[in-house]
């Protein structure tokens, strides 16, 4: 409790992500939430129709993901000598380049930065590299306060909840829940909202614009991420909405940017491709409604005292992975998210991770390891029906690579003690269909216990396990009397072989 | 933090030894992608005014010696009490707008606080893109530091019909030489804008909540 | 019953002359025998020659996809040995044919085993889904069949997004004398099987499924069909347990009927 009162900002839940549950039984208890499916429903139902229509206004779109795809692999394959490029041009243009092997160093560098400028709260743009390495709570921990700027992002923060989604990280939120949280929370820690606050939508975004006003005027350092680093010239580039941004990338004295070492583009000319490609794919505009591009500093524009932190975390670990290094392509748009049937039934919390839906379920695994047991089960947490693949902007075979995962799972698995019911059934299921006389066997006695029942029973209902977790809800065909192949070789006498 | 520096870089020297490199990183991996080209469309402003106003922006089509007038016209029609206006804006739009509110010059420069009392903004634009109805601003003399196209709640932006192109990659071509001179860019498509409450659209969050876009022609 | 006015024995025989090898698919062979039958009735209609190489046993996909790729090698094996020597192999299954062409290189590359690569090469250029072998190699829409009821279709994820049959099964669906073909809302989305998926997650599989089977009962739709028993299997357990009397049927099946003998 007294740990509590002492914080500058909201505290988010209890627990980690690495300790959460694997993905059925999270997603068990979000399938039981009625509101929860209800918005989601909604919402990537309206996002996917939105991107349909204005993907389809490209002729060239294909021509887009190819190119879009080429470029990051061009990138990936001499990712030394582009980040040396980014680092040299952005030093010459007055910029402070700092690299980070992981979270714990990262912060460590932030907190740092922010100490040398005597200030005590920073505001935030929203970025996913800096939800990765939990840098809010490492900057509380050193007594800075952290503001979120974004609409979705300060929802969740004043929530004391977590993001379900890259794009939209309240859209398991409605708009009375963020009435709440607004009136609840948000006088707490700044301008309050009006006590007549309603649930509409463009009062809540002024009662954000309102209170957020204050901490950008006031505010002396701001940290961002970035969606791509020109290598060329030393450019760093944050696509958004809101304007929040602007406020960040423009108004304090000290800028420091979070980047992931795979944000590099070869050349400012790429950026007519992702320019394209990213505002499409992820909320379904032709453009998003700002972006701003910076090369170090500009004298008498902007902050004059700018630095980029270069982080790995475990993206070096997914490069040397050449079945899964595909995933370092992604630029983040969601559009995976959005198309995905399991994501859109049970959002992006049962993923236990900053990275949800169809890309976190290969990302997140390859980034942590496959040590925890909801690592595990991510790769599982998808029928493969290839909805992703279809819709991402830069062609990452999502579901090849989810298999390619499952295996390392699976092989992981064969380094515990215990020998796992799966791996021996696989075993017997391999010995099974690996010839077909042995089939043919097994499918005569099944037919034997097809005969012992009586004719009237067409299906199966509920049934033990381990058949109960496909029988709780659906009903089973009985098996026929006779296979196939035992009809064929009764009428036709077998093949010529 | 040198020695992270080397270990990040070797890390990804090991990572991609399975990849045949060459000292061409083009060549070795292409790209099948014809840069800088036009997207053919029948008329390239007309394109422009229908997709900037799609955002809900007004576009309001002026001449070279209307642009002045209209400028104080619309700034009248807002009823904001002050406009700034960058330094290096021409001279007769100042004249024109100290005729219907208080003209600020940003020279010296306005403090953060002071531009946050200023109702307005007017701009010029480097380039309009016009398949996603973008304006593009290089923060020129025309258009001044990033910050005064920011805060202010109304931004008018002057652009002349002959700085649109069709899309985004004839954009980026015309840029090419204020990136290389590390002139910070600004793209602006329509007013500040959210999804973030059930992917509802709402219009003006912290940037100018109204975009006009005064097509010179 | 009467019988219909078109002779399908008059009717062209496209295939004649063809020799086509019936990959019948595990779970056919086991669960579904009359999706490979209604196979063998409609290419023999045709013209063709079938035979079941009875070394065949399965695609491997259930142990691919949950990542066992050793243990998926044996039936790599023995497709490419059933099927060594066809020009035509011929499967009533989006989802195992997509398993052959998308999964086996990928398995033989795994095994290190140049040899079987090649075997693999080929057995995959021979492989066709029903819809395909009817459509691009028959080059027949109209297979002569009658089937006079209310029917949807769902086009299964592997069938579009593996096997790529495209819009070949509504071709030959909208052929069918006396058919009442509805259209499936969102027939594109998956059901929610998913091979293992249905067992490792299956709250998520039933609520996609129940998803499926609810927009399938509003089409008041007699039968759902598709190309795929395994999908067929998930979403008409459903059915069946919401009593909707909805019928899952294979597209073999319907294209065998003629209302020959009814």
């Amino acid at each position: 409790m007294s740990q509590s009162a002492a914080r500058r900002t909201p505290a988010p839940p209890e627990g980690t992500y690495l300790g959460m549950p694997r993905f059925p039984v999270a997603a068990k208890g979000a399938l039981g939430n009625t509101q929860l499916r209800k918005n989601l429903r909604h919402a990537t139902g309206v996002i996917r129709a939105k991107r349909g229509r204005v993907v389809a206004e490209v002729d060239r779109w294909e021509e887009l993901r190819v190119a879009g795809a080429a470029i990051k692999d061009r990138t990936q394959r001499h990712l030394d000598s582009y980040l040396l490029q980014f680092e040299a041009a952005m030093t010459a243009a007055g910029g402070h380049v700092h690299w980070a092997r992981d979270a714990a160093e990262a912060n460590q560098i932030i907190v740092e930065l922010v100490r040398a400028q005597g200030a005590d709260e920073v505001v935030k743009v929203k970025s996913m590299a800096t939800q990765e390495i939990d840098m809010n709570e490492a900057l509380e921990a050193a007594g800075i306060a952290a503001w979120e700027t974004d609409l979705a992002e300060l929802i969740v923060q004043l929530g004391h909840d977590r993001p379900s989604h890259i794009l939209v990280p309240a859209i398991h939120r409605n708009r009375s829940e963020v009435r709440e949280i607004f009136l609840t929370e948000m006088g707490t820690y700044g301008t309050p909202p009006p006590a007549d606050l309603t649930d509409d939508p463009a009062e809540l975004a002024g009662a954000a614009r309102r209170h957020l006003r204050e901490k950008f005027l006031r505010a002396s350092v701001a940290i961002s991420g970035a969606n791509f680093a020109v290598a060329e010239t030393g450019t760093l580039v944050v696509v958004e909405s809101e304007g929040n941004g602007r406020m960040c990338l423009t108004l304090p004295d000290t800028l420091i940017s979070v980047v992931g070492i795979e944000k590099v583009v070869p050349t400012f000319a790429d950026l007519e491709v992702f320019l394209q490609l990213l505002p499409r794919s992820s909320t379904g505009e032709r453009m998003n409604p700002y972006t701003t591009m910076w090369t170090g500093v500009t004298p008498g524009d902007g902050p004059q005292n700018v630095h980029v932190v270069l982080i790995d975390n475990g993206r070096t670990e997914v490069l040397a992975d050449p079945s899964g290094r595909a995933a370092l392509r992604c630029i983040r748009c969601s559009a995976c998210l959005n198309i995905c049937p399991v994501y859109e039934r049970v959002g992006g919390h049962a993923y236990g991770s900053v990275y949800p839906g169809p890309i976190g379920a290969v990302l997140t695994p390859q980034l942590r390891g496959t040590d925890s047991a909801i690592d595990r089960s991510l790769p599982y947490a998808s029928t493969l029906c290839g909805a992703c693949f279809e819709v991402c902007p830069v062609r990452i075979p999502i579901p090849d690579m989810l298999v390619h995962m499952r295996k390392r799972v699976v092989e992981a698995k064969h380094g515990d003690t215990t020998p796992h019911a799966e791996s021996l059934m696989m075993k017997a299921g391999s010995w099974l269909f690996g010839d077909a006389r042995r089939l043919a066997m097994a499918q005569k006695a099944a037919g034997l216990g097809r005969r012992i029942m009586p004719d009237s029973v067409s299906h199966l209902g509920p049934l033990p396990p381990p058949l109960a977790r496909w029988a709780n809800a659906r009903d089973l065909p009985m098996p026929p009397t006779e296979s196939f192949r035992s009809w064929w070789a009764r009428e036709r006498g077998g093949s010529s072989r | 933090m040198s020695a992270t520096r080397e270990l990040i870089l070797e890390r990804i020297r090991v990572a991609v030894a399975d990849l045949p490199r060459t000292a061409d990183a083009v060549a070795d991996v292409p790209v099948p992608w014809a840069y800088g080209e036009a997207t053919p469309m029948p008329d390239v402003v007309e394109r422009f005014v229908e997709r900037v106003e799609d955002y809900r922006a007004v576009v309001d089509r002026c001449t070279a010696t209307t642009v002045a007038s209209r400028l104080s016209a619309i700034v009248r029609e807002h009823n904001v009490g002050s406009v700034v206006v960058p330094a290096g804006a021409p001279q007769d739009w100042a004249a024109a707008l100290a005729e219907v509110a208080v003209v600020r010059r940003d020279d010296p420069v306005l403090s953060h606080a002071e531009l946050n009392e200023v109702g307005a903004v007017v701009t010029g634009a480097r380039v309009g893109i016009a398949e996603t109805g973008t304006i593009v601003l290089d923060h020129g003399p025309d258009q001044g530091r990033r910050a005064l196209s920011l805060v202010p709640d109304v931004h008018l932006c002057v652009i002349r019909a002959d700085q649109v192109v069709s899309d985004v990659p004839e954009a980026v071509a015309v840029l090419t030489s204020s990136m290389a001179a590390r002139s910070p860019q600004t793209w602006i498509s329509g007013p500040s804008a959210t999804s973030d409450i059930e992917l509802d659209r709402v219009e003006g969050v912290h940037g100018p909540r109204t975009l006009v876009v005064l097509l010179v022609e | 019953m009467t019988a219909l006015s078109t002779d399908p024995a008059q009717a062209a025989r496209p295939g004649t002359g063809l020799r086509v090898a019936l990959f019948a698919t595990c779970i056919n062979d086991t669960m579904f025998p009359q999706t490979p039958k209604a196979v063998v009735t409609l290419l023999e209609r045709l013209g063709c020659t079938v035979d079941f190489p009875m070394a065949q046993t399965c695609c491997g996909q259930m142990f691919t996809n949950t990542g066992y790729f050793d243990e998926a090698l044996p039936t790599v094996r023995a497709y490419v040995d059933a099927f060594a020597g066809y020009d035509y192999v011929v499967g009533p299954s989006g989802s195992c044919i997509g398993s052959v062409r998308e999964q086996h290189p990928m398995l033989a590359a795994h095994s290190g085993d140049t040899g079987l690569a090649a075997q693999v090469a080929k057995a995959v250029a021979a492989s066709y889904d029903l819809s395909e072998f009817l459509v691009d190699v028959l080059k027949v829409t109209d297979v002569g069949a009658y089937f006079p009821h209310r029917v949807t279709y769902h086009s299964t994820c592997h069938s579009i997004r593996v096997a790529k049959v495209g819009d070949r099964p509504y071709q030959l669906l909208r052929a069918v004398r006396g058919i009442d073909l509805v259209p499936l809302e969102g027939a594109d989305q998956c059901c929610g099987f998913g091979g293992t998926f249905s067992v490792k997650n299956p709250d998520v599989s039933v609520a996609m499924g129940a998803d499926k089977a609810r927009r399938v009962m509003d089409t008041g739709a007699e039968y759902l069909v598709a190309g795929d028993n395994s999908c067929l299997m998930h979403v008409g357990g459903l059915l069946h347990r919401m009593r909707s009397g909805v019928k899952p049927i294979h597209l073999a099946e319907i294209l065998a009927q003629t209302g020959e003998g009814l």
